[in-house]
């Protein structure tokens, strides 16, 4: 068989979660990081504004202030004993990214510089405390070349520029995955006894979105078509502040660092929705504040879009307004030097795309489809569990945004997911490794590369008459549209319609390109494939779900019902659809109560 | 507006020898070169191949040259170059197929600078952070930046004419951990930097400076290195 290798633990996927995973399973068992582009391309390097941990290092916080702020945010839908577990463990989570070097920003003490974040509060005040720890606003940019740096420094095996195409199972365990070779049009099998999946979110099926091309649901969808189920899919993140119609993101940290949102008539209007919190509040909740008010007619030169305004002089009137001061006191101003310094590419994004001027102009903005808080369901060690009673099935892992561990729920605070990579990419791959010490091979199936040749061949093979570019347009406004910030029956059944036929024109998209090396068109549109199935999940499971809950808000349900929907759900494909199921919510500490910012 | 798209073409499988495809099309002002490039790949021609991911300039994936000068696809946009545009893969590394370069000799060169942060000393006694002033954290903060898009390199004629020059990207890696004062491995960088294949190969074209995307000081930052060469001074 040509192209076979074999390896205890492979990791699909090189940002956050898995360089994480592969530096911790590295240490203890043979393993290779495969991606489907340079590590350094990954959309860890996107992550603009922090992670956090509840240091204390420029006021007062506690990891449990960190958990219950995370409980909440999730609308108590997320399980609280992992939840519990990741804040936990931030605090020696960020250091060790600092004993590795990663360049934080410094207190005037030396010490790693924190700020405040939208959701994230003193619980004896209610007010922001400044929790997310930072390097500019390139954060993410920072984890992933240092986590990178270091597995070059301890020789971790990389195959980049490789698509995982399958994931192989004998016996009802794991065997291993197929990839192709970009380079060169080949397939590869990879022989493992554990595999973890890092392959990030699904974004790109909306259409004004913040994530990268390469968001398109691999990972989930691939595991979906093997049998194994997606959990929580209908709770997807629209963050608020989207360049307008790019969808390119301005991160929170503009607020944390006094940044306020106005409406088109030039009121501040976060304080109507969010009394205490104002423009930090949670992102649902600041999300559909900015719907609402376009709704009402308040867009600006009533459009769909808001300002973001982050003018020194604003900065400095908000804060006097909120009573915002310094830790010593002093009243709270930025000069536009300071959030020049503090904002650097936010400001270079709205020159260069939009050719306006933060500092003496604001922005226009809009919520753009940011964070899947579903998929692969695992529990707090990154194993996968795949069904209600949390079994779990042999050899296979997630971590990442493609994971549901569920530590985000129905919402996810801003820092958590470069938090969540951190943490659960480092216990992923010390479980796989663990359990690959102790674990035979599986025997390869006969013929493991069938289904992917299979896969190619009907692309390559379609009649022609459909193009590929129209039906991800379609999708991608059907999802946005239908499916989006807000939802309601009718629209998601004609979603669901919709979609239908998109998939069914998809049968008769025909790749052109016919040649092996670097065939991106290929690629491309075999990702087309997974968005469709992802979609499908997602409208299906949110047409389910017949309550307001985070970032799933129904017009038609429009409050929260604890009595029957404090449940995640579960959904398989098949039989040429969705089947869905249910499993309970770990609930520790904080009983379920009304959300109020 | 009216866009008239020349693209370098080069496919090994069929093509005898490179040649220029020319595309014309409608386009806003506020177009992305890289939408554009999708645009001729799903209207034109499918097998058009060109790397990208994140659009937004950060991932460093869709450095090419753009009527003669290297930038990334995805953060010029039309209203900065005009209507007519002329896309050609970046210079000094072998062409794959059409504007995809083989990235591995780039990638070498930076693992040859030790690209990872050195520190051999315990941890302060209470296990926390390596503590570290503002001013010491500035000092690096300009060369933290690089996305290793690789547009600095590939416009750099030493680089072109030598291919074991490290190039300015590696130099900047360098950069990020020498003058990092909580890096222990300066000195063995800084002897990796002098060696021929090194800093000292920099004529100062400034080309790569011009062609950061990032708008990293690229030269002031090998200037730097030289000096402190020199004097052995890290400040
Ligand atoms: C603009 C932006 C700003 C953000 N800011 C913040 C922030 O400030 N704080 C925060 O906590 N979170 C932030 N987030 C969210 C956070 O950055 C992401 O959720 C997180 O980085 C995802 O990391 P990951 O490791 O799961 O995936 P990624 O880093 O995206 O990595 C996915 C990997 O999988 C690989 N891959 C995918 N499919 C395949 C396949 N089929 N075969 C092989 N390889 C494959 C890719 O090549 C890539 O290496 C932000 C997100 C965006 C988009
Ligand atoms: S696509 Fe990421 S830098 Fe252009």
């Amino acid at each position: 068989m040509p192209n076979v290798h074999q390896f205890d633990v492979v990791v699909v996927g090189a940002g956050g979660a898995g360089l994480m995973a592969g530096l911790y399973s590295s240490r203890g068992a043979k393993t290779a990081v495969i991606s489907k582009l340079y590590p350094t391309r990954s959309h860890t390097g996107a992550a603009q504004g922090g992670i956090s941990a509840a240091f204390g290092n420029l006021e007062e916080d506690k990891p449990e202030w960190h958990t219950y702020d995370s409980v909440k945010g999730s609308d108590y839908l997320g399980d609280q004993d992992a939840i519990e577990f990741m804040c936990e463990e931030a605090p020696q989570a960020v250091l060790e990214l600092e004993h590795m070097g990663l360049p934080f920003d410094r207190t005037p003490e030396g010490r790693i510089s924190q700020r405040p974040f939208g959701g994230h509060t003193n619980n004896v005040t209610g007010k922001p405390v400044r929790r997310a720890c930072h390097a500019a606003d390139r954060t993410g940019h920072m984890i992933l070349q240092t986590l990178y740096q270091q597995c070059l420094k301890n020789k971790v095996t990389f195959f980049d520029e490789y698509q995982v195409l399958d994931f192989l199972i004998v016996n009802r365990r794991t065997a291993g995955i197929v990839a192709v070779e970009l380079a060169t049009g080949e397939f590869h099998t990879f022989h493992a006894k554990a595999v973890i999946f890092a392959t990030g979110g699904h974004g790109r099926i909306f259409e004004v979105t913040s994530n990268a091309y390469a968001y398109t649901g691999d990972g989930a969808a691939l595991l979906l078509r093997r049998g194994i189920p997606l959990e929580d899919m209908e709770f997807f993140q629209f963050h608020p502040t989207g360049i307008y119609k790019l969808g390119i993101l301005i991160t929170e940290g503009v607020r944390g660092e006094g940044g306020v949102l106005i409406n088109g008539k030039g009121e501040r209007f976060m304080p109507k929705y969010a009394p205490t919190v104002k423009d930090l509040a949670s992102r649902d909740v600041v999300s559909r504040a900015i719907y609402t008010e376009i709704r009402e007619g308040r867009g600006v030169n009533s459009s769909n879009y808001v300002w973001l305004d982050a003018r020194p002089e604003s900065i400095a009137r908000y804060a006097a307004e909120d009573g915002r001061t310094n830790p010593d006191g002093s009243p709270y101003v930025l000069s536009g030097e300071q959030l020049l310094a503090k904002v650097p590419d936010i400001i270079d994004f709205c020159r260069v795309y939009l050719g306006v001027d933060p500092l003496t102009q604001m922005m226009p903005t809009q919520p753009t489809a940011h964070y899947t808080m579903g998929g692969i369901p695992t529990n707090k060690f990154g194993e996968v569990v795949i069904d209600e009673s949390n079994a779990v099935f042999p050899g296979l892992y997630a971590a990442g945004e493609c994971a549901c561990v569920s530590v985000h729920g129905a919402n996810r605070l801003g820092t958590n997911s470069l938090l969540d990579l951190i943490v659960f990419g480092k216990h992923a791959g010390l479980k796989a490794a663990e359990y690959a010490q102790q674990a035979d091979f599986e025997p390869l199936p006969p013929d493991p590369q069938a289904d992917s040749r299979a896969q190619f061949e009907k692309l390559r093979n379609g009649s022609g008459k459909e193009n590929a570019f129209d039906i991800t347009t379609e999708m991608k406004k059907v999802m946005f549209d239908l499916v989006g910030i807000y939802r309601n029956e009718k629209g998601m059944q004609e979603a669901i319609t919709k979609l239908d036929q998109l998939k069914e024109r998809f049968q008769h998209v025909k790749v052109t390109d016919r040649g092996r090396i670097f065939n991106t068109e290929l690629f491309h549109t075999w990702e087309l494939g997974n968005m469709l199935d992802v979609s499908e999940v997602v409208a299906k499971c949110a047409l389910n779900r017949r309550e307001s809950r985070g970032g799933h808000s129904r017009e038609d349900f429009p409050n929260r019902d604890d009595s029957d929907w404090l449940k995640h759900t579960l959904a398989w494909q098949k039989n040429g659809g969705v089947e869905i199921r249910y499993k309970p919510v770990v609930i520790t500490k904080y009983p379920p109560k009304e959300r109020v910012y | 507006m009216q866009v008239t798209l020349k693209i370098f073409r080069y496919n090994p499988e069929v093509d005898k020898k490179i040649h220029y495809e020319t595309y014309n099309f409608e386009a806003q002002e506020t177009d992305r070169i890289l939408d554009l490039l999708e645009h001729v790949k799903g209207y034109f021609d499918g097998t058009l191949s060109f790397r990208r991911s994140c659009a937004h300039g950060v991932c460093g994936s869709d450095a090419m040259r753009i009527n003669g000068r290297n930038m990334l696809a995805c953060k010029v946009l039309v209203r900065d170059v005009g209507g007519q545009i002329t896309i050609e893969p970046l210079l000094g590394l072998k062409i794959q197929k059409d504007l995809i370069v083989d990235m591995e000799p780039f990638f070498d060169n930076y693992k040859k600078v030790l690209p990872w942060f050195i520190n051999d000393s315990p941890l302060p006694a209470d296990e926390r952070e390596r503590l570290q002033s503002p001013q010491q954290r500035a000092r690096f903060d300009d060369t933290t930046k690089c996305i290793l898009c690789a547009a600095c390199t590939t416009s750099c004629p030493t680089f072109w004419a030598n291919d074991d020059y490290l190039g300015p990207a590696a130099i900047v890696t360098a950069h990020r951990f020498i003058y990092d004062s909580r890096d222990e491995a300066a000195a063995e960088r800084l002897h990796i930097l002098s060696e021929t294949s090194g800093v000292a190969r920099c004529h100062t074209a400034y080309n790569c400076t011009l062609a950061c995307p990032r708008e990293i000081e690229i030269t002031r930052a090998i200037g730097e290195l030289k000096m402190s060469m020199i004097t052995g001074k890290l400040d």
